[in-house]
């Protein structure tokens, strides 16, 4: 084996921490994590939020962010970086190792044209000229399947898609030619369509031009399709090492295994009932202008079911909630809810109508009022639709605080002390204490880490038996749809382009888009991305 | 809170700040002389008698200024309440009810806001009847155009968070929206202009008062005493510049207080506590 190019020893990051009142401390982010990556090599970096994963990769260009203190060493082509004089670190990033970003359209400057900066840093290194810069870029834009190669680089980053940004980035990353890249979660942000194209241009370029690079990811499935060797971090700490095969097919630690083993929820379709909960039919809206964003979408669900509604970002889901929930008065169409027409605007609706339809939102964070306790925040629904007050309030609001299994101890806490799944848990509560008949859920767990999002779902299902409660969910993740639908809606461009019971929405023969995003969903399996690929018949829409 | 960790600059300001006050309140009790007394000659130097010397008329120069720090702080500090009452809840209102009624109350507000303050006061002072309560309520409406700004840019950025959709969603009336999810969340910024306001209020309570449309005699607060004493000026008499250097010490003593709680609220360490 050649010498290695990165070689990662007894790495450790700390920060300090100023707390409001008390003493500053001192918390260990990163403890003690080694690894080795040889040229031409690709580690994937997995973990949920908060394992340190992004600190390790960027750890690789000695960059820590916010005041973060690194020790130990980290060697690049044999030099010990942690150690250079900032002169050289500026030679050493965007020469020999580069970095994508997650966000690639908050990481590009809106002014300057896409080819500026895709060649700033090889020009600036003096690699090349600015010409054979070009040259090159051209070629990159080519092997990234970019449209039109020759011309994208005088575009505006506005005017190209967010997967057509995320490869430009690449390309910008490759141009260089570095010895190393730094992926920091490059697909995340994108839709599974769009995430697939993304993914299968990174894995050519690197193969490539032979670069090493380290994916950072939370998806297992994701990097299974890139790598060569998976690193688990958990904490901040090496959970486990070694090659992709190995983790797939045989994990050795508990923590890994569950990881390799999310969504394993099973959820028995039900049979439709005679009356409907809540009847949408042709609805079509638009925001202000001339553009529908839903076009004569009709859908029903029963009580005590699930309808999930599935489709890419832009296809019109998001809308047909804020539809239904009166916050957007349709222009055509009614909603039936409980056998009786619903108001389409929200100050029209009786206070009943308001409480038994409740929402449940993607970012909890921003869902509850961070100057309210979880009491108060429970305890509100209670007083507005039941006038419940004083010690009668404190035992129901305990008791919801048991059904999301957090229990008394949480009561008196306020939003920012509560965990991602927490904060979830939380919104979950409040709508429970309105008694609804149907709860409307947006995105409620991708924001979530996989194995928090299977807490959440596996809690929602168990709701759902004891409160009957129907559910409305909104996702774009096919995976959490096939653990809990009982039937599925897919939209596509605001219409409803399938819809019916699970079990049949599921089964072929697909449409062309279905077929599109069902084969999307990245598959925890050696080769998946080489098949799918090979086999698909229609473009998404991000392209 | 942790003393220690309060920065030099918001120290000097917090005891000079006191100082003020500490003069405010109990301004009857320290005085060595009533404040509109004649206890000597015209413009006498400083002396152990008097001890910054006398007024234009023979009045104690130090008596004078604690009376005024008490007419100054008091009518500057209800007029910033007033404005900050009545701008915060308009601009609340504004930005939750929206459309025409938002729509409304900002271009009024910007009516307002396009004539000069000073000339705007002036004229309306003048054809009302000179009393404390029509001073403040002038002062209090003009400022309250700036805080009505502040507080609808702040309230429109909130009013759209989720929680305060999830609140609507949920039913609640517009005062639940204004005062328990909106109000407890733009304190911070609102409780640092307060400070920032304070002092432009002053500078203006004395700017009027200069004019001679402020406090009327005998009462004075410091830009009376500043015009009663300006034309010892051309004969080397100071005693115009010491009322004149107590508003300049307040304002930067508040700006510094002000100042410092601005940092403390935006701090990204987690100063909000």
């Amino acid at each position: 084996m050649s010498d290695p190019l990165v070689d990662i020893k007894n790495l450790k990051i700390e920060a300090t921490v100023i707390p409001p009142d008390g003493k500053p401390f001192d918390l260990t982010i990163v403890h003690d994590v080694s690894l080795t990556l040889a040229p031409g090599q690709v580690m994937g970096l997995i973990g949920e939020s908060g394992a340190g994963k992004s600190t390790v990769g960027l750890s690789a260009m000695c960059y820590g962010r916010g005041g973060l203190r690194l020790s130990g060493q980290v060697f690049v082509n044999g030099r010990d970086i942690l150690k250079s004089k900032d002169a050289d670190l500026r030679k050493l990033r965007g020469k020999e190792v580069t970095y994508v970003s997650q966000s690639a359209a908050a990481s590009f400057n809106p002014a300057i044209k896409l080819m500026d900066q895709v060649v700033e840093a090889t020009v600036l290194h003096g690699i090349s000229s600015r010409s054979d810069a070009e040259q090159r870029a051209i070629g990159l834009f080519r092997s990234l399947g970019l449209p039109d190669p020759e011309n994208i680089g005088n575009r505006f980053p506005h005017q190209v898609s967010g997967g057509q940004l995320q490869r430009v980035m690449t390309a910008m990353a490759l141009c260089p030619k570095p010895d190393l890249i730094v992926f920091d979660e490059p697909t995340t942000a994108l839709d599974v369509t769009t995430q697939i194209d993304v993914l299968a241009a990174i894995k050519n370029a690197i193969h490539e031009t032979g670069v090493a690079a380290l994916y950072i990811t939370h998806d297992l499935a994701v990097v299974a399709q890139v790598s060569d060797e998976i690193l688990v971090l958990r904490h901040g700490k090496m959970i486990e090492h070694g090659s992709v095969k190995q983790i797939i097919e045989a994990p050795k630690e508990d923590y890994t295994k569950a990881l390799v083993s999310v969504h394993i929820i099973k959820h028995e379709e039900k049979v439709p009932s005679e009356h409907p909960v809540l009847k949408v039919d042709n609805i079509t809206a638009s925001y202000g202008g001339s553009v529908e964003v839903l076009s004569d979408v009709s859908v029903e669900i029963h009580p005590g079911q699930t309808l999930a509604v599935v489709g890419e970002s832009g296809s019109g889901k998001s809308t047909l909630a804020r539809v239904i929930t009166g916050l957007l008065p349709p222009s055509k169409g009614n909603i039936t809810f409980n056998d009786a027409e619903l108001p389409k605007s929200l100050p029209e609706r009786s206070i009943d109508e308001l409480r038994e339809l409740q929402m449940i939102y993607q970012m909890a964070d921003v869902a509850m009022n961070p100057r309210q306790t979880v009491g108060t925040i429970i305890g509100r629904p209670l007083t507005l639709y039941f006038n419940i007050r004083g010690e009668k309030k404190r035992k129901r609001i305990v008791e919801l605080l048991d059904q999301i299994e957090m229990g008394e101890t949480y009561i008196d806490r306020y939003p920012a002390e509560l965990s991602g799944g927490q904060k979830q848990r939380v919104c979950i509560a409040r709508c429970l204490a309105a008694k609804p008949k149907l709860i409307i859920c947006d995105e409620v767990t991708s924001a979530l880490d996989p194995l928090v999002a299977d807490g959440i779902l596996k809690l929602l299902l168990d709701l759902q038996k004891v409160e009957d409660v129907a559910y409305l969910f909104i996702t774009h993740d096919l995976a959490t749809v096939k653990a809990i639908a009982d039937s599925i809606a897919v939209m596509y461009q605001g219409r409803v382009a399938r819809y019916g019971p699970k079990s049949q929405v599921l089964a072929p023969p697909f449409d062309d888009y279905t077929d599109l995003l069902l084969s999307s969903v990245p598959e925890l399996k050696l080769g998946w991305l080489e098949s799918v690929i090979a086999h698909r018949k229609m473009e998404s829409a991000g392209n | 809170m942790n003393f220690q960790r309060i920065p030099i600059s918001a120290l000097i300001g917090l005891i000079l700040t006191g100082v003020f006050v500490f003069m405010a309140i109990f301004a009857p009790w320290i005085t060595p002389y009533g404040a509109a007394e004649i206890v000597g000659d015209v413009w006498e130097p400083a002396s152990a008698r008097f001890w910054i010397g006398t007024d234009n008329l023979g009045r104690d120069l130090l008596s004078r200024m604690i009376q005024g720090a008490r007419i100054t702080i008091f009518i500057a500090a209800a007029a910033t309440m007033m404005s900050f009452t009545m701008g915060a809840l308009l601009g609340f209102s504004a930005a939750v009810i929206g459309g025409w009624t938002d729509q409304t109350m900002s271009r009024g507000v910007d009516l307002l806001m396009s004539i000069p303050t000073l000339i705007f006061a002036l004229v309306v002072l003048s054809v009302l009847p000179s009393t404390l309560l029509t001073l403040i309520l002038v002062m209090a409406v003009l400022d309250s155009t700036r805080v009505y700004r502040l507080s609808r840019a702040v309230a429109v950025d909130i009013n759209v968070m989720d929680y305060v959709e999830a609140a609507r969603l949920r039913g609640e009336r517009i005062q639940w929206i204004i005062f328990r999810e909106i109000l407890p969340n733009a304190l911070t910024p609102l409780v640092a202009e307060f400070g920032l306001r304070f002092i432009f209020m002053v500078l203006f309570l004395s700017s009027l008062s200069f004019l001679g449309l402020g406090v009327q005699p005998p009462d004075a607060d410091w830009g009376g005493i500043v015009k009663e004493n300006k034309d010892g000026i051309i004969f080397g008499i100071p005693a115009a510049l010491i009322p004149a250097a107590a508003i300049s010490a307040l304002a930067i003593s508040v700006n510094l207080v002000a100042d410092w709680i601005l940092n403390r609220t935006s701090d990204l360490k987690g100063g909000r506590g």
